[in-house]
């Protein structure tokens, strides 16, 4: 008995044996190991960074990147921790997150854009709201749509006297970051009662989960108005107000109003990469055509990346160059999927913030 | 010989291994809650729990979990009440009444109801059983009752009437298919005991089957509060997601909020340095501390009120 288990053990052990040794001796022997890299964070460039993080590894095959969508604060605790190679934002990082990751950069590589969407049973068009007016809706003041303050802005157009439902984001999220921002921008009784954040003490409305929550409750439901993403407003086509620019011109969220918005926001300056970037605003652009709520979203990465365990030349590298992909060829990616293209000042200050990109005190090659 | 005693030792010592660890993990995760709560705890001390405002915006934050509490107190009421009389319902039409051939079938498609997702629930709720609810029940309830405070506002669906409704379709699989354990325990001497002096069925199975089960059926219905309270996906999808004051659940179809749909709602997206994520953490040590006192409040009511008669399932 004990015999014929010892010779069973020598037999698997040497089948075993003969297996790994003909894999590892006959396969070719290559100089280029796969690399993997690893990013968490906001769910709201998801779509575009997993389009563009497929096409990069199909051309670079022998790199991996994975991208866990986990939410803004998910991807900031990992950046914090040093578990991941690069986070993603829809915010910047505030005062103490910067403490607890000391030289990061900011790369915004896209840009997102807050629409109003309103579900009127008459109305399909031309619904001017200004910031004040919005800001005054969404904090309760004005409860019925024919309220004098929307009729004064909208006098060609007959409004219902129905309650205005609000629907707001019952999530945390960067959209509401960029929208509450242009409120309190837009109303000073906005800015001292309710403030920016990510989630806010939401006096009136209902809250719905996720963009498509918000989308899918405005579509549903008549006399509501709600604030969306603008790729979820163009893919689900609906109706959105046109909101007054400062220079008076009733704007319409499309792929160039915001590009737009987003280059002659940029031209008022932005910090380098490695800078404070929680006050950077392109809300209120001044271009006369451009749409007033825009913000960038952003990748976060180390300028030193040796502070991150297990980070190699060859992985530094990589994460370099892909960056560099990621805002010159991987935009191509954005309208297709109504996000909208980095400008090309924008795209300036980027590269600057990637070669500043370091690996034991050396610069990495960008391509 | 000696083999079998070392064996059974061994399994003795494993057992109570198992059994320490389920009470480990308890501590643990009250632990975990707690000290992750402190920072908030600290600066708001018992206002954290008797509090409404709930605002998260840096430099202006308050934190008070009251309106959650009652959300989930509220939500979870509305559940048991209409989810109890039909399982129990349920429970005894299977049990006392059905022929064989059909109760098979429904007991089959009743723990079905228990296999769905909670997310499951969560999406038919917001595209189909909300519209529903607010054209049959909701508007005329609001167009002709709308006088009574618990019936006001302009009901749109999302509410915490809605989330009671989905809640109680949820539990019903569960506290059914313990009743009707409980129900087919009792001995057939009660029921031919009850007939024997002359009572009609309903009377037999009011005053003999229930009352001798009630322990048991008490149980069952704390099991399924038990997943009320703790419901998180499809109450979030259907409930409003109303925050501070505003959640308070003054009236059924205004929304509201849960403790758990907060949590699910704002967890991911708090920024580690803030004051947020404790806050979350705190409502989540609050949930636990609900989820304690309902058992040990439901421990005492079976051991010291209803006496247990043998045999019955406790």
């Amino acid at each position: 008995m004990n015999n014929k288990i010892i010779v069973g053990i020598v037999v698997i052990v040497a089948i075993a044996a003969g297996i790994y040794g003909y894999m590892y001796y006959s396969s070719p022997k290559t100089s280029q190991t796969s690399i993997s890299l690893t990013g968490s964070g906001a769910t709201f460039p998801f779509p575009l960074l997993d389009t563009m993080i497929k096409q990069y590894e199909t051309q670079k095959t022998n790199v991996l990147i994975n991208y866990q969508s986990i939410g803004s604060g998910g991807g900031i605790a990992a950046l914090e921790g040093k578990t991941v190679d690069f986070a993603a934002s829809d915010a910047p990082l505030g005062a103490a997150d910067m403490v607890m990751a000391p030289n990061s950069l900011h790369i915004p590589e896209t840009i997102g854009a807050v629409t109003i969407a309103y579900n009127l049973p008459n109305v399909k068009t031309g619904f001017h709201l200004s910031g004040s007016v919005i800001a005054d809706i969404f904090s309760g003041k004005v409860t019925t749509w024919n309220d004098p303050e929307i009729q004064a802005l909208n006098s060609n157009v007959t409004l219902p006297s129905n309650n205005i439902l609000i629907v707001h984001r019952s999530d945390g999220s960067g959209t509401t970051f960029i929208f509450t921002g242009y409120l309190s921008l837009s109303s000073d009784s906005w800015k001292s009662a309710l403030g920016q954040g990510k989630t806010v003490a939401w006096p009136v409305g209902i809250g719905a989960n996720g963009n498509t929550g918000v989308a899918s409750v405005v579509q549903g439901t008549q006399y509501t108005i709600g604030y969306v993403e603008l790729a979820y407003a163009l893919q689900n086509k609906m109706t959105v107000a046109a909101i007054q620019n400062p220079a008076g011109n009733w704007i319409l969220p499309t792929l160039n109003t915001i590009q737009i918005a987003v280059q002659s926001g940029a031209s008022k300056g932005l910090p380098a990469g490695g800078g404070d970037w929680s006050g950077v605003n392109l809300l209120n652009a001044p271009d006369p055509q451009a749409y007033p709520i825009v913000s960038f979203t952003y990748l976060l990465v180390y300028k030193e990346l040796n502070v991150i365990p297990g980070m190699t030349q060859d992985r530094a590298t990589s994460l370099t160059q892909f960056l560099w992909w990621v805002v010159h060829d991987g935009q191509a990616n954005a309208p297709g999927l109504a996000y909208v293209q980095l400008p090309s000042n924008v795209v300036q200050i980027d590269e600057a913030s990637i070669k500043s990109i370091t690996f034991n005190g050396q610069q990495l090659p960008t391509s | 010989m000696t083999q079998n005693t070392s064996v059974d030792s061994v399994f003795k010592i494993l057992t109570a291994i198992l059994a320490a660890s389920a009470l480990l993990i308890l501590i643990i995760t009250g632990y975990t809650l707690l000290s992750g709560s402190l920072p908030v705890l600290k600066i708001f001390g018992i206002s954290f729990f008797t509090g409404t405002q709930w605002n998260p915006v840096e430099g202006r934050e308050v934190f008070g979990a009251l309106p959650y509490l009652l959300g989930t107190l509220a939500t979870s009421a509305i559940a048991l009440l209409i989810g109890v009389p039909l399982s129990i319902g349920i429970a005894i039409f299977l049990v006392e009444m059905a022929p064989r051939a059909i109760r098979v079938p429904i007991s089959y498609f009743i723990d079905i109801l228990a296999a769905v997702p909670s997310v499951i629930y969560g999406l038919w709720g917001i595209f189909v059983l909300r519209y529903w609810i607010v054209d049959y029940i909701e508007t005329p309830l609001s167009t002709y009752l709308g006088w009574i405070p618990i019936f006001s506002g302009t009901p749109y669906g999302l509410d915490v009437f809605t989330a009671g409704v989905i809640l109680a379709i949820m539990i019903i699989p569960t506290i059914s298919s313990v009743s009707r354990e409980v129900i087919s325990a009792v001995p057939n001497s009660i029921r031919e005991g009850a007939y024997s002096i002359g009572a009609t069925r309903w009377e037999m199975i009011r005053n003999w089957v229930l009352s001798y089960g009630r322990s048991g059926l008490f149980g069952a219905v704390i099991l399924g509060l038990g997943r009320a309270i703790g419901e998180t996906m499809a109450v979030t999808m259907v409930i409003g997601n109303t925050v501070g004051p505003a959640a308070i659940p003054t009236s059924l179809f205004k929304g509201s909020q849960t403790m758990s749909s907060l949590i699910a709602n704002g967890f991911l997206e708090a920024t580690p340095a803030s004051l947020e994520l404790p806050a979350y953490i705190g409502v989540g040590l609050l949930l636990l501390l609900l989820s304690l006192a309902i058992n040990i409040i439901a421990e005492i009511m079976v051991s010291r009120v209803f006496k247990i008669k043998g045999g019955a399932i406790e």
